[in-house]
């Protein structure tokens, strides 16, 4: 299985530093795009070979480690690979090729502008990703969220209108008062209440706190890790809508909003531990705000016509799913919600590429504009209709495992009404897109006869092999559930500290 | 030139007849604490003198270059040996003047110093631009005299040589801002005078006062008297901490005494606020130190005045207030003055804590801040060298054609924000750190809130510069020379540095934090 054969430190500096490599050499080759495109593609392929030939390693019980600049007493920059963080490289450098892929079809068809500057920040992004995903701290983790909020600034406004540049804002705004507003105080007050920021498997915060300050501390993590969008701090991501549609896939299934969710699952393992937060009570009550959560904004999606911003409200109700998990608070769950990162990444990205064929190829938006696209885009819809049953929880489908594993959880924790919210969902995920497949292949085309057979056009080449690529990955993941779930079991019982 | 002030140095050196000195073979390492003051005074008295600008420059720079030298020494000898104590012209302490150096004061000094050296490069464009020929070893002269003060503010260890040195650095600044080219300079630095002048009154009958207690003027002294002096009659020494707290409060521009500074900074030459940016107000934060914690702090318990609430309560509202402020301002030179001031408001937080982690939080910021806002100031005075105004509304765009100079605002701005991995972080983790020590949980959140503050006020530069389409005016500019554009490249990778190694900043001011805290009552 090992593709590269090399000691874990060395291939672990790789993988930090390749995406950043990629950043700096793809600026080289702005007069040239199709070799630019080529440094971005092989940059991917690189990063995810080093990061799938790390896999080994870990599933062996070891812990590689890296690092350890110390920039003050207990602060320290340092990475360290443990099961979450390789599932959470492993989605962000394969999507990144298919996302890659994808995006020149899609910058190309639309032609846009400062297309190196987008493949530059894009890296980048990608690079603050992986950094995040091997943490070996709070504070590292901390960092490298910020420097995601900052390097994907600049993909949201990437259209430079009016528009993007309020949305824009927005995106920025909240994600940096939350960070910075509630996040780092959170931070803080760990580091004060526990001398230290490191993940540990027993929870570093454990045994050390109670009663209301707890549950106070709870709430700074779940709000302050804004990236996460739990109600009420979820509406920056469909303010972040306007950006192109590579952009809104790195953010809602590759990068961002997983960072947050990756962040939740750690803090709650990691810091709190579970035992402790569950002995304590402390996540009742955010077992409630992320049931909330979940079910507004399904209904929020239901509302909305335009194709993007229900998608959007779609991934804040998904991401609830893992918040619901984390505050659950047992292995199973955890489990379950990191599994739901990879499933519902691969679910949504779909749908972002299908939504951005449709404005490439056909220039539609709105939902309503959508009767019949299904003939004119067969392979697109085809697409579409899978991504739609893996994100609503059916069999054949990868999306069904995360949210049996996370109801098994709810169980296992006592909260049966987790498991009616759950099933609840699942229905709203019908209700908000199956009518989008049905009106795509039902519907007759705007202005033809019934019986008429319309042309087909297709988005780009590129834009169809990445799509076709993420819809065939929702079948494939269902049937590789178990390795997925054997790596995460590991969080609890397997490896030492390697 | 340096051979002359070499000898000058040791002709001031052998008048000394010191008994420990003249044992040691190597003379001009025992005068290091009179060395960092006497060496830029007497150079501002030969630089006066000198017919051409290009000269007094040149002469300002070889004596900037040697200060950090001679600081760095000094600091170097007070981390492996301990505290020094110098007395003045042989004569012993309490009846002569002491220069008494630790660790606080020798990174202070240090401090200054190093601003000096690695600002002045810049200033020879800056002051060509805006000074006129004639008048530039005049300024060159203020400068040093200015540094000297400061530098003898730090040094000395008696009350009333403060006052003297006050005097000396606070008239050198009156005519280094008189001699910026906008009228409205003359009026900035009137102001200025009256104020600072209340300020050093206040100062000089608060020391007064406590002399008349203590009978002495040597602040170890006064600190060892004032204990006993306490407890037969406090009234006249309440009053005399009082005035010696407003007055220095005055001088460090605490909020709501803040009034002089931001038009004194906005239209003073470039090089002068960021000389003046980066240490004047920073030397006035150690007096206060010196004052509250190794003099009062030794000789009563410091809870016997509100001074902590006092300091914590305006700190807070400096900070909040002040970043607000700045947020409306247009131009770029007043938002970045009353930026400082809500950055003042830090380090009198960490002040006002008076606990280890939050007086090093507030010593570091000293430092950090200096390194953020000398860098700011710089970038502020090259767009103004560029372009004529500094007014955002005219600034459009520039970032495409300012590439180098936007790019280390931006990350000096990350820095005054507070972002990790920039220096600005550090200061405000231990303030964090400090605040929840004394149990002031809401400080925490008012800590990050204003930082946010600082995020608008800063991304309203970084909008205008980088995500407006270029205004034509500005169509012209360009990065600097490079004698402006590498001092302010330095401060910038400074900033990243100590964001991320704190060997030099946080651990030293942490040994400054304790040596505060050892001596309180």
């Amino acid at each position: 299985m090992t593709l590269i054969d090399a000691p874990a430190a060395t291939l672990m500096l790789a993988a930090l530093l390749i995406p950043a490599a990629g950043a700096l050499l793809i600026p080289l080759f702005h007069r040239a795009p199709n070799l630019r495109e080529g440094v971005t593609i092989i940059t991917a392929i690189a990063l995810f070979a080093v990061v799938l030939s790390l896999l080994p390693t870990v599933l062996d019980g070891n812990r590689p480690g890296m690092g350890g600049f110390q920039v003050l007493e207990g602060l320290t920059i340092a990475f360290k690979i443990e099961p979450l963080g390789m599932l959470f490289a492993l989605v962000a450098s394969s999507l990144w090729i298919i996302n890659s892929i994808y995006s020149i079809g899609y910058m190309r068809g639309n032609g846009e502008i400062r297309q190196t500057q987008f493949y530059v920040c894009f890296a980048v992004s990608i690079a603050a990703t992986i950094a995040l995903a091997f943490s070996a701290n709070l504070f590292t983790l901390f960092i490298f969220y910020e420097v995601l909020t900052l390097s994907t600034y600049p993909l949201v406004t990437h259209k430079g209108s009016k528009e993007a540049k309020t949305g824009g804002r927005i995106y920025l705004m909240i994600l940096l008062f939350t960070s910075i507003g509630l996040l780092l105080p959170a931070l803080v007050a760990t580091y004060a209440i526990a001398g230290t920021l490191d993940f540990r498997p027993e929870g570093i915060l454990s045994g050390k706190i109670y009663g209301p300050p707890l549950y106070l501390l709870l709430a700074l993590f779940a709000f302050g890790i804004g990236k996460a969008a739990l109600m009420p701090i979820h509406f920056w991501l469909p303010s972040a809508m306007v950006a192109p549609t590579p952009v809104s896939a790195l953010l809602h299934a590759v990068a961002v909003v997983k960072a947050g969710a990756f962040t939740m699952l750690k803090v709650v393992t990691y810091i709190f531990g579970l035992d402790f937060l569950t002995e304590a009570d402390a996540n009742t009550w955010l077992v409630y705000v992320a049931s909330a959560s979940l079910v507004l904004a399904s209904v929020v999606a239901i509302a909305q016509d335009n194709l993007k911003a229900r998608l959007a409200y779609s991934t804040v109700g998904q991401l609830a799913y893992i918040v619901l998990a984390a505050a659950l608070a047992t292995s199973t769950s955890i489990v379950g919600g990191g599994m739901h990162i990879v499933m519902h990444a691969a679910g949504k990205i779909t749908l972002f590429f299908c939504a951005g064929a449709i404005y490439v190829a056909a220039h539609k938006t709105e939902i309503s504009e959508l009767d019949g696209i299904g003939r004119v885009m067969p392979v697109t819809m085809a697409a579409f209709l899978i991504g739609s049953l893996s994100i609503i929880g059916l069999p054949p489908f990868g999306g069904l495992w995360s949210k049996w594993l996370i109801g098994i959880g709810a169980l296992d924790a006592g909260h049966q009404i987790a498991v009616v919210v759950l099933m609840l969902s699942s229905l709203f995920n019908v209700a908000y897109l199956l009518p989008i497949v049905i009106r795509g292949f039902m519907f007759a085309p705007p202005g033809t006869k019934p019986g008429e057979t319309v042309a087909i056009k297709e988005a780009p080449l590129p834009c169809l092999i990445a799509l076709s690529l993420t819809a065939l990955s929702c079948i494939v993941l269902f049937f590789t559930a178990g390795p997925i779930e054997t790596l995460l079991r590991m969080v609890f019982t397997g490896g030492g500290n390697g | 030139m340096s051979l002359l002030i070499a000898a000058a140095a040791a002709g001031a050196g052998n008048a000394v007849p010191l008994a420990a000195a003249a044992s040691k073979p190597f003379v001009l390492l025992d005068h290091l604490p009179v060395l960092q003051v006497v060496i830029p005074l007497l150079a501002a008295t030969l630089c006066a003198l000198l017919p051409r600008g290009i000269y007094a420059w040149a002469f300002t720079l070889i004596v900037s270059w040697t200060l950090p030298i001679t600081a760095a020494a000094l600091l170097w000898r007070v981390l492996s040996e301990g505290t020094i104590s110098y007395p003045l012209g042989g004569w012993l302490p309490p009846i002569g003047i002491e220069y008494r150096i630790d660790a606080l004061n020798a990174f202070v000094m240090l401090l200054v110093s190093g601003i000096g050296a690695v600002a002045l490069p810049y200033a020879r464009v800056s002051v060509d631009h805006e000074i006129e020929q004639r008048q530039q070893p005049w300024f060159y002269a203020s400068y040093l005299l200015c540094i000297g003060g400061l530098l003898g503010i730090a040094a000395t260890g008696d009350a009333f040589n403060i006052f003297v040195f006050l005097e000396i650095s606070s008239l050198a600044t009156y005519v280094m801002i008189a001699m910026g080219n906008d009228r409205r300079a003359l009026l900035a630095a009137y102001q200025y005078l009256i104020l600072g002048t209340v300020g050093a009154t206040l100062y000089v009958i608060g020391v007064g006062l406590l002399y008349n207690v203590t009978g002495t003027l040597n602040l170890a002294d006064m600190a060892q008297r004032l204990g006993p002096a306490f407890d037969e009659s406090n009234r006249p020494i309440l009053a005399g901490i009082a005035f010696v707290f407003v007055g220095v409060a005055l001088k460090l521009a605490l909020f709501p005494m803040h009034v002089w500074l931001p038009n004194a900074y906005a239209f003073a030459p470039s090089f002068a606020t960021v000389f003046l940016s980066a240490t004047a107000t920073k030397v006035a934060v150690y007096l206060l130190l010196r004052m509250m914690f190794t003099v009062f702090g030794a000789a009563i318990a410091l809870d016997s005045l509100p001074l902590a609430q006092v300091l914590l309560i305006l700190s807070l509202i400096a900070m909040f207030v002040c970043s607000f402020l700045a947020v409306f301002e247009d131009s770029i030179e007043r938002m970045l003055a009353y930026s400082s001031l809500a950055q003042i408001g830090y380090m009198t937080l960490g002040v006002s804590l008076a606990n280890e982690p939050g007086l090093t939080g507030g010593i570091v910021h000293l430092f950090n801040h200096a390194l953020i806002k000398a860098a700011l100031f710089m970038a502020a005075g090259i767009i103004f060298f560029r372009l004529g105004t500094s007014r955002l509304s005219q600034l459009a765009g520039i970032g495409q054609r300012m590439p180098l100079t936007m790019a280390a605002f931006v990350v000096a701005g990350l820095g005054i924000i507070g972002v990790p991995g920039t220096a600005g972080f550090i200061s405000k983790w231990y303030l964090a750190i400090g605040a929840v020590e004394g149990g002031q949980w809401p400080v925490v959140f008012l800590i990050m809130a204003s930082s946010l503050i600082a995020l608008i006020y800063i991304g309203k530069v970084v909008e205008v510069a980088y995500f407006r389409d270029l205004d034509p005016r500005c169509d012209k500019a360009s990065d600097p020379p490079a004698s402006m554009m590498v001092p302010l490249l330095v401060l910038t990778a400074m900033i990243v540095f100590f964001g991320l190694d704190t060997t030099w900043s946080a651990d030293i001011a942490e040994r400054a934090a304790r040596g505060l805290l050892t001596g309180l009552k």
